[in-house]
């Protein structure tokens, strides 16, 4: 079985909600929508207080290439463009949009016959993708049609579709490929005509037994999807991790920062992202809309819920049984990854999987106690670092020292945290030094910059 | 919902590895060795045993109820182990007085002068043990004679000493030394349970088969081609390097002593380094140094290395040349 | 036996002379030619190498002392003037001047100000949490109290008060050398004029949401209401995003700004507040 060279560690997979069929989340009354939900530059708004919008109708523009639109999600009246709490509890350029109907834009196809043909150049491809707000939405939000321009001297050899899912709980892509296979393959299919690559890689961990032989299937079954691979992958965290999937799929090891996956021939795209692609260039439906997993072992009902944008994470908590007695910790996100909220008015978006809820008993942590040198955090870390190096480095503010400790590469998964035995919050401090670092280099390349 | 959010950054869950849960899978792994040595040298065993591990644990609560005034940490059961340690690396008929110095030495001057648990430089159950050698080597090197009916030759010496002092090393036999009937400190003298035990600390994964199977390696090569210029017959070679690799404290030193998290390195590169400098010490003082034992001493020197390691040996960062 | 030990000394003496002429050789080539003067003053300086002249450390300010011509931009505020003085002096240049100054930490939120709204569980760190979200309370402006200024603090002149939960720069101990300032994720320690006696008064709250939002998350914020800057005499308050800053060195200690504030934002200390209305006749005491 396929699986990345170093590290990783085994969170309980706790998939409570992997049997149930999606659900469509009644609309909201009201949405609001953040205008940066995309690495890279926040959109520019479209509209204004009073205005009318329908469903798909773009409210927020691109405000340069690193940056993405947003469409309403909704039909309705923009009530407010300005700060709104997020689920940090900070403020947030947001659109508040008040809804009347569900009324779409007529340009939309929203019929459910699956179009395979698209005869479209790649240009024309990603200008759609990029019209319709595309960007990755397995969590880190990269706008996509950058992720597809590869930039000149560079050429991609492979497609990787990232179907791992590897955050426990986490089921929405899983869904995803089984009730929106097909479409999914199509979007593959789009991206390759994209990259002009003939061969692309689906890959699976092997806790889906049940969407890999899905998507075998629909694969054998339609020479339409000529070329595409379901490759299935050890259950090890964090195999969904961008470097991870190349490394296991390929063999090759994308080098540390600034490189991308470009620069070993790999694009990496989310499998609900792909669905999205379809959608985009075979309907014209801009990315208003995503599965949300909505789970915990306190949740009554947990559930797949396919969710307009700026819904109210409340909403999906009332739609899976209510808020539980014993509720403790709201994260936005995995367990692994997600980030926790305070606010539960704050709004789903792009990159939002899915929202785990724990009781307090499991959402407390444990007390820290002394290090005791025991290295699994080094073990563990997919990127070959050394957290606890790094951590003791951070806490004494001793930023060189970590940026010699290539702690660029640190990808925030959280393996050294979850297996230390003394309980230390490694990765709270490495990932505040990596913080400073980043804003070290970035300034010292704005100073360098104007002399080349 | 009547609680405030907690908020903490991610990870959200953790895996379910202690402090405390290592160390009693490190003292369930020493059991068999114990229930071995408790056969061979008989009740004696469980007196030197609670003395080391209640002496031990005395020591830490003492320095941390009054030197540091700070919260005991006695529940992570980490005295517990450098007790069972450092009984395991005396004889079983040494006074109860000697063992309470051991303790001392160990926990008060090799751990807790350091700061405590994961900041000591050196093992503290060696540390005690080399003190009490050094301190007082007759009571340290007179072992009880074998209870069982075995080895009435060697009662007395350990099979190393014997051999150093020129009996040929096949005077041994392996089923004796596999099974630990011969003099020796308490946990020296069982090759098959502390190789059970060693099974079960992988098995938990407490442990990386690294460190143990390069000291043993080096330790086994190293006495094969020094064998091979010594002896005539093959047969006279295997049976040496077997000798040197069952005798001793070679087991129990490479499985529970050199792979102490603290004191070893934390690359797996490093910890190679260090396993193999641990076997070729141990050679070099077994063969040709004052003392028969050369394990004790050779994972001390290895250990004062140890930061040097770790400064230097990095793990293969991820897509780097 | 006697051959024996002439080998032993012979062969320790060479040791020690090819070690010497090695050493000698050695220290020759790396030999760094450097101006006396700098280990005279490094000397002089108090040695704490608190960064707080805006060097690395004492080495780099006493090198800049001796290679200056102009040394008015330079001061060590752990040393003061006198230290000043003293390096001026032995430098033969003009001694720089500065009024003593210390830290203060701008935030009046307590605990029975502040409500908490959320349970923190992380890294002890208010770097961590601020990374993280706005913090227990709703204010995003005010202290967090997990101590970074604490960890940097090379006086112990800063404390977070259990009781409240903020920091307290202790002034007989402040030298003012500005790492809690650099410290706190949330700039709100400044380095202030040190008065006589400690007195101070400055605005504690450093958020700029509007009056009704900072009211919501905290009793003792400003609100940019703008009565201390009308009452302030000697123009020393200025209101900027719906906060009020007292200006240190035009503030002359005269407290009406303090009766004036509604929210008890503006705190003063080591002195006694003005007398609210003028000062009724005081009642003859009862026997």
């Amino acid at each position: 079985m396929k699986t990345f060279p170093i590290g990783g560690v085994h969170p309980s997979e706790n998939k409570l909600s992997r049997g149930v069929a999606i659900e469509r989340l009644p609309l909201p009354d009201q949405v609001t929508i953040p205008l940066a939900q995309h690495i890279g530059a926040p959109a520019t708004a479209q509209v204004a207080k009073g205005d009318k919008v329908l469903t798909g109708q773009l409210i927020a523009a691109a405000s340069s290439f690193m940056s993405a639109n947003i469409h309403s999600p909704i039909s309705g009246v923009v009530t407010a463009v300005e700060p709104v709490l997020n689920g940090q509890g900070l403020r947030q350029m947001m659109i508040t949009i008040k809804r009347e109907g569900d009324e779409w834009l007529e340009t939309i196809d929203r019929s459910p016959e699956i179009k395979y043909e698209c005869n479209l150049t790649p240009a024309e491809i990603i200008a759609k993708i990029k019209e319709a707000g595309v960007v990755g939405m397995g969590g880190a939000t990269f706008p996509t049609h950058v992720k597809l321009s590869v930039p000149p001297g560079r050429k991609a050899e492979y497609l990787i579709i990232n179907g791992v899912e590897c955050e426990p709980y986490l089921t929405s892509d899983h869904r995803t490929m089984l009730e929106r296979g097909e479409e999914l393959l199509v979007g593959v299919t789009i991206l390759m005509r994209t990259l002009s690559v003939n061969e692309a890689y689906v890959g699976v961990e092997n806790n889906k037994p049940d969407a890999i032989s899905h998507l075998r299937e629909l694969v054998a079954g339609n020479a339409h999807f000529k070329g595409i691979h379901i490759t299935p992958l050890k259950v090890q965290y964090p195999q969904g991790g961008e470097k991870q999937l190349i490394a296991a799929v390929t063999g090759r090891q994308v080098p540390p920062p600034p490189a991308l996956p470009i620069h070993v021939g790999a694009v990496v795209c989310n499998a609900s992202t792909t669905v999205a692609v379809y959608e985009a260039v075979q309907k014209n439906k801009p990315l208003i809309e995503r599965v949300v997993t909505l789970t915990g072992k306190c949740v009554k009902s947990p559930k797949n819920l396919l969710t307009r944008m700026g819904t109210p994470i409340s909403a999906l908590i009332e739609a899976a049984g209510g808020v539980p007695e014993e509720l403790g910790k709201v994260v936005n996100g995995g367990p692994m990854m997600g980030r926790a909220i305070v606010n539960l008015q704050a709004p789903v978006t792009k990159g939002c999987s899915g929202v785990t809820l724990f009781a307090e008993q499991e959402a407390l942590r444990k007390e820290p106690s002394a290090c005791i040198k025991c290295a699994k955090c080094v073990s563990a870390c997919p990127m070959g670092l050394e957290p606890y190096l790094l951590s003791k480095y951070s806490r004494k503010r001793n930023w060189e020292a970590m940026e010699q400790n290539d702690i660029t590469s640190c990808i925030e998964c959280g393996c050294c945290q979850f297996t230390c035995p003394a309980n230390i919050p490694l990765l709270d401090y490495v990932r505040q030094g990596k913080q400073i670092v980043m804003g070290f280099i970035r300034a010292r390349d704005a100073a360098e910059g104007p002399k080349k | 919902m009547t609680n405030k959010l907690i908020v903490a950054p991610a990870p959200h869950v953790h895996g379910s590895d202690s402090t405390r849960r290592i160390m009693r899978d490190v003292i369930l792994a020493l059991m068999p060795a114990f229930a071995v040595s408790l056969w061979v040298f008989g009740l004696d065993v469980l007196r030197v045993t609670a003395i080391a591990i209640l002496s031990c644990m005395l020591v830490e609560w003492l320095i941390q109820k009054f030197l540091f005034k700070e919260p005991s940490t006695l529940g992570n059961l980490s005295a517990v182990v450098t007790g069972l340690l450092l009984s395991f690396n005396l004889p079983a008929s040494i006074p109860w007085w000697i063992v309470v110095i051991g303790a001392v030495v160990a926990i008060g001057i090799a751990k807790m002068s350091f700061g405590g648990l994961g900041k000591n430089p050196f093992n503290p159950a060696l540390v005690g043990r080399v003190f009490l050698l050094i301190a007082y080597p007759v009571q340290m090197t007179s072992f009880p004679a074998v209870e069982r009916p075995a080895l009435d030759a060697l009662s007395g010496a350990t099979p190393l000493a014997a051999v150093k002092f020129g009996v040929a090393a096949d005077m041994v036999p392996v089923e004796n030394l596999l099974l630990g009937l011969m003099p020796g400190s308490l946990g020296e003298v069982a090759a098959v349970a502390l190789l059970a035990g060693f099974v079960y600390l992988l098995w938990r994964k407490v442990i990386t088969w690294h460190i143990p199977v390069a000291v043993l390696g080096t330790m086994a090569l190293f006495a094969a081609v020094y064998g091979a210029f010594s002896f005539a017959t093959p047969h006279e070679v295997f049976s040496f390097t077997l000798f040197h690799l069952l005798a001793g404290g070679a087991i129990l030193g490479a499985v529970y002593m050199a792979t102490d998290y603290a004191t070893s390195p934390m690359t797996t590169k490093g910890a190679v380094i260090y396993a193999v400098g641990i076997g070729v010490i141990t050679m070099c003082i077994r063969l040709w140094g004052a003392y028969p034992e050369g394990m004790s001493f050779a994972i001390l020197i290895m250990n004062a290395v140890t930061p040097l390691l770790n400064k230097y040996v990095k793990p293969k960062r991820f897509g780097k040349k | 036996m006697e051959n024996l030990l002439l080998i032993t000394i012979l062969t320790l003496c060479v040791l020690g002379v090819l070690a010497a002429v090695i050493l000698y050789f050695v220290a020759q080539k790396f030999k760094v030619e450097e101006d006396p003067r700098i280990d005279e003053v490094e000397k002089m300086l108090p040695g704490a190498n608190c960064g707080g002249c805006g060097f690395a450390g004492c080495r780099g300010m006493a090198d800049a002392l001796v290679k200056r011509e102009d040394i008015s931009e330079l001061f060590c505020p752990v040393g003061g003037g006198d230290v000043m003085k003293s390096c001026a002096a032995y430098l033969g240049k003009a001694a720089p001047e500065k009024e003593p100054q210390v830290a203060t930490v701008r935030c009046g939120g307590t605990c029975s100000k502040r409500t908490r709204t959320s349970r923190y569980d992380g890294a002890r760190s208010c770097a961590v949490s601020m990374g993280l979200y706005v913090g227990e309370t709703d204010c995003a402006f005010g202290c967090l109290g997990y101590g970074d200024c604490v960890a940097v603090c090379k006086f112990g002149a800063i404390r977070v008060n259990p009781e409240t939960q903020i920091a307290e720069v202790d002034p007989d101990k402040c030298t003012a050398c500005g790492a809690c300032v650099r410290a706190c994720p949330r700039h709100m320690i400044e380095i202030r004029k040190k008065w006589p006696k400690n007195r101070a008064v400055y605005v504690g709250c450093m958020s700029k949401e509007k009056g009704a939002v900072v009211m919501k998350a905290c009793k003792a914020g400003c609100i940019g209401c703008g009565k201390c800057v009308k009452v302030c005499p000697f123009g020393a308050i200025t209101i900027e995003g719906n906060l009020a800053y007292i200006d240190s060195q035009k503030c002359k200690l005269c407290r009406k700004c303090v009766n004036e504030c509604p929210t008890g934002a503006i705190k003063l200390e080591n002195m006694e507040p003005l007398p609210k209305e003028p000062k009724p006749a005081p009642a003859a005491p009862k026997q």
